[in-house]
């Protein structure tokens, strides 16, 4: 007889009103949280960019220029900074969440949190300088 | 018992995540704001410079990689912030979309690359 057999669910677990989907507006923190997740939609977005911009490169320098000349609109400038704006809080997050995510010892000495946060920014700064160098560079002779 | 397929996601998630915090705003900048703007010399973007760029083997791996894991990148991230929002329906529906495309997105990277 199923009938009186309470069900599992009734009896275990009490009822739980299900979270609306707009909780993260509640507080600043979780609005950065959102936000933060959201940033790797316009990481991807930009990555398809570039993506879209090899594509125009291998067909040919006529392609490439169609391409190239989009860039200059403002509706795509703005887009990209846009997209910079997030990528920027990517990094941001990102650099300062990796002192939790990694526990760097020297010898007996466990490297300060912060430190780590620091070097990330360091190399961020060189990693930035030598794609500007590559990409700017004067063709060889 | 049946190995978790997560920490492998978590890792493609990270490296993804790593690549972008270092590259993406630079690229972003550079291409898509200063050269337009002028700010950048013109040669940044120009076809021969940037086809030199592409068609050696160690520029076409490093776009390669790091186009294939951002998408991963985005792919793990946005998976559960579509759960965060409360969708509890369809998970393996959304995965499955999610590493779909980014998979596709890799595949049409490889091809781009390949014909530069």
């Amino acid at each position: 007889m199923n009938a009186i057999r309470p069900t599992e669910t009734s009896a275990a677990r009490p009822f739980q009103a299900p979270m609306p989907a707009t909780w993260w507006l509640k507080k600043p923190s979780y609005v950065l949280f959102m936000m933060r997740e959201l940033s790797s939609v316009f990481v991807a977005a930009y990555s398809v960019v570039l993506l879209v911009l090899l594509h125009r490169l291998s067909q040919g320098p006529e392609a490439f220029e169609a391409f190239r000349s989009g860039l200059k609109s403002w509706f795509s400038i703005a887009l990209h900074l846009v997209v910079l704006a997030f990528a920027l809080l990517h990094t941001f997050t990102w650099f300062n969440a990796a002192p939790q995510s990694m526990s760097v010892r020297l010898g007996e000495k466990k490297v300060p949190p912060h430190l780590i946060a620091v070097l990330h920014y360091c190399a961020w700064i060189m990693v930035s300088i030598a794609v500007y160098w590559l990409l700017t560079r004067p063709a060889a002779p | 018992m049946q190995k978790s397929p997560e920490p492998f996601f978590w890792s493609l998630f990270a490296a993804g995540g790593t690549l972008a915090a270092f590259l993406t705003p630079i690229l972003v900048m550079l291409t898509g704001v200063a050269w337009p703007l002028g700010w950048a010399p013109a040669r940044t973007m120009e076809h021969a410079s940037l086809h030199r760029l592409v068609s050696h083997p160690a520029g076409k791996f490093v776009l390669l990689v790091f186009i294939s894991l951002t998408l991963c990148h985005w792919a793990h991230r946005f998976r559960f912030a579509l759960f965060d929002l409360g969708i509890s329906g369809g998970r393996r529906t959304i995965g499955f979309l999610c590493y779909g495309l980014a998979i596709a997105g890799t595949l049409a990277a490889v091809l781009v690359l390949w014909k530069s």
